[in-house]
């Protein structure tokens, strides 16, 4: 165990002191090289030459790592499943013939509807209500705590409370407790179709209601109060209050919210894949994806076609994100 | 929003917030409670019941028989009922005569035996066996009776999952993934974001607008490139294409462009003349970086790195993918994974492997929840 603990501190030493060596080093270099005694054009080639020493690095892994695959993995979807022969689109003919890809749809649009909208719903009913709460703090931190946990460790946690016994044995899963206490018969919630779908849904509500809270906390305290004081001096309910005046003046941030757990919606992978697995047609597009990459020897061809949905799914939002910067670099 | 008219909103308010509050705290605390009892107790009863008493079936013996005394109601062997290690036992519940009878009579009654004897057990414990003759035999008599066993809690699950769950060794890959993956990560985007913000540069607007669009790329689309690279690279360098230079690699790139996004929005709201009358004075921008912007911008690192550190540590997919399953490299959620497909029904192997996996970021998180909000904050809002 010591010697194991020895090799992790050296391998995480040599990471990071590559990194600082590369930008004190390479810095260090540029000053020496180009000397100090500057006359003026040696200093604009040396701060003409030092950004890309900044950005390099982060130029680099951003095209290794993200830029180059999404191209790479295109070609690849066009390809059979060693790579090793062009086989146009039939990949995606295959795909969309598939029964099983069909139902992987299917069920990744439940959850791209349910999730996102149960969770931005749910996260601005606690902002709101915590907000009025002596209490609010804490019950903010709890709602928020899941946030904190990895997706398996809430499979295991959610795994937990679906458990299931046969029937007339002691139930220990609570949610079957609950059931046959009030009269009704435990059952294997898991291998229910559809409800097992929502089910497992209701595991990434619980993770991520805590981050639509936190940004739309913040977005309701930015609703300037003499608009709310005006408001009730003119005699409005509080429902009036938030649904005319509050919530029209969030919405922006209501829907950065719901996209952004539509991205995360859209990656969803591990909670299937230690929950069911697939089985019982809860299949996503992710966990299909993975499926195939290690599927007996691995069909990179039809496992890049996954992806490349995936990523079409994504282009409207990425679109829209730029736009608004552009939009906003341009307001400056 | 100091709105209220009357009480009874009030109070519906504080009822919703505190069902949701419970609701949200169930799951977790089932885990906790779970893992921290007995391995027989967790399959047997559900864990909203550990906390009380169970009832438990045993037996104890009388004093030997030559320590009875002749009294007037007969000869009495009397004691305290003691288990073989010497304890004793307070809380008897019920008492009977034979082992298929151990609750026949409440606590404190009398019965009478087969052979005529009369026995009687309180509820201290206290015992009272009274013969008319002289009672024979060299052994005490037997006493079947039942008792309250009061919630006993244990670390035995712990114990077991770390050294034999695997469960140790895998926290120890955890945090040789973790923490390179996210001090590389948050050192590179540093350099970048001043760049970004403060360098002039062509085409640095239009990488910029790169790096945004790079945000909402799905890591999907990289495994396959990336898993074939590096088996060519591992073939043509003659080096394993799974270890931990590689995942390190890998989280850096797929944390990078969230990481450059929220730095250079916090950089760029540090005061520009602070930068000009540096250089102004001579100071490269290097020294102005590392003497001025990087002490200012502690908080934004902040937020970054508890963000990629929590993202590492709970990442399933890219350890699976570029990391060996094998005991030198499986990080802790694979290892729970793992765990789930071979040990699905030993709750008391979940439970506290769960834990495990899940303590040092709820630690982190509840430490640095402040820096943590305001980089989520900043991270969708803004932009």
């Amino acid at each position: 165990m010591t010697e194991q603990i020895y090799s992790a501190l050296i391998a995480i030493l040599v990471g990071v002191t590559a990194v600082v060596v590369y930008f004190w080093g390479s810095n260090w270099i540029l000053d020496t090289l180009i000397s100090r005694s500057s006359r003026d054009n040696k200093e604009v080639l040396r701060e003409k030459i030092r950004p890309w020493l900044f950005a390099g690095p982060a130029i680099f892994f951003l095209t290794l790592y993200l830029v180059y695959p999404v191209f790479e993995t295109l070609w690849l979807s066009f390809h059979n499943s060693d790579s090793s022969a062009f086989v146009g689109l039939a990949n995606y003919e295959w795909l969309f013939a598939d029964r099983e890809f069909h139902q992987t749809l299917q069920n990744n649009l439940l959850w791209l509807i349910i999730v996102p909208t149960l969770s931005t719903v749910l996260g601005l009913a606690v902002a709101v209500l915590a907000d009025r709460s002596k209490f609010g703090t804490i019950a903010k931190s709890i709602v928020f705590m899941p946030m904190a946990i990895s997706f398996v460790g809430a499979s295991v946690i959610w795994k937990f409370v679906y458990h299931y016994n046969g029937e007339g044995d002691t139930q220990i899963g609570i949610l079957n407790a609950v059931i046959v206490a009030f009269g009704g018969e435990p059952q294997f919630w898991l291998s229910i179709t559809t409800w097992n779908s929502v089910l497992l849904m209701l595991i990434l509500v619980w993770i991520q209601t805590g981050f639509a809270m936190v940004i739309l906390g913040a977005a309701l305290r930015g609703v300037p109060e003499e608009t709310l004081e005006a408001a009730i001096i003119d005699g409005a309910s509080r429902r009036q209050l938030f649904f005319r005046i509050t919530l029209p003046q969030i919405m922006p941030t209501v829907i950065v919210v719901w996209t952004t757990i539509a991205i995360l919606v859209l990656k969803v992978f591990d909670i299937v894949l230690a929950m069911t697995n697939g089985q019982w047609e809860t299949q996503v597009l992710a966990n299909l994806m993975y499926d195939w990459m290690f599927r007996g020897a691995g069909d990179f061809g039809r496992g890049s076609a996954i992806a490349i949905i995936i990523m079409i799914s994504v282009i409207p939002i990425m679109a829209w994100n730029i736009y608004r910067f552009r939009k906003d670099e341009a307001g400056r | 929003m100091s709105v209220s008219k009357s009480k009874l909103p009030a109070f519906f308010n504080s009822t919703a917030l505190i069902a949701l509050v419970i609701l949200w705290l169930i799951p977790t605390l089932g885990l906790f409670v779970s893992s921290i009892r007995d391995k027989d107790a967790l399959a047997a009863s559900g864990w909203w019941t550990a906390f009380n008493a169970s009832t438990q079936v045993t037996f104890a013996r009388t004093q030997d028989p030559s320590e009875q005394v002749e009294t007037d109601k007969g000869y009495v062997l009397a004691g305290q009922l003691t288990s073989n290690e010497g304890e004793t036992y307070t809380n008897v519940i019920a008492f009977g005569s034979t082992s298929n009878t151990p609750q026949e009579a409440e606590a404190g009654s009398q019965i009478t035996l087969k052979n005529g004897d009369r026995l009687q057990v309180n509820a201290d414990g206290s015992y009272e066996y009274i013969s008319d003759e002289p009672i024979k035999g060299s052994r005490g008599k037997r006493i079947f009776f039942a008792y309250a066993q009061p919630a006993e809690f244990t670390l035995e699950n712990y114990d077991n999952v770390i050294s034999n769950g695997g469960i140790g060794q895998a926290f120890l890959n955890t945090l040789a993934v973790t923490i390179p993956a996210t001090v590389i990560p948050v050192l590179i985007a540093a350099f970048a974001a001043y760049a970004f913000s403060w360098m002039r540069f062509a085409g640095r607007e239009w990488l910029f607008a790169a790096v945004i669009g790079l945000l909402v790329v799905p890591l999907q689309t990289s495994l396959v490139p990336l898993l074939r690279l590096y088996s060519d690279l591992g073939q043509m360098f003659g080096f394993e294409s799974k270890g931990y230079v590689g995942v390190w690699m890998a989280h850096t790139g797929f944390g990078l462009p969230l990481a450059i996004y929220l730095m250079r929005n916090y950089m760029r709201s540090l005061p520009g003349d602070l930068i000009e009358s540096a250089r102004v004075d001579g100071a490269s921008h290097f020294q102005v970086f590392v003497r001025i912007i990087l002490p200012l911008s502690v908080p934004a690192l902040a937020s970054f790195t508890i963000f990629q550190f929590l993202w590492v540590w709970n990442d399933l997919l890219v350890a699976m993918v570029f990391l060996g399953q094998g005991e030198d490299q499986i990080v802790l959620t694979a290892q729970l994974r793992a765990l789930l497909g071979t040990r699905g029904s030993n709750w008391e192997v979940l439970t506290s492997g769960a834990f495990i996996s899940i303590i040092l970021p709820l630690v982190v998180f509840f430490a640095l929840q402040r820096f943590f909000v305001r980089g989520l904050v900043a991270g969708s809002v803004k932009g």
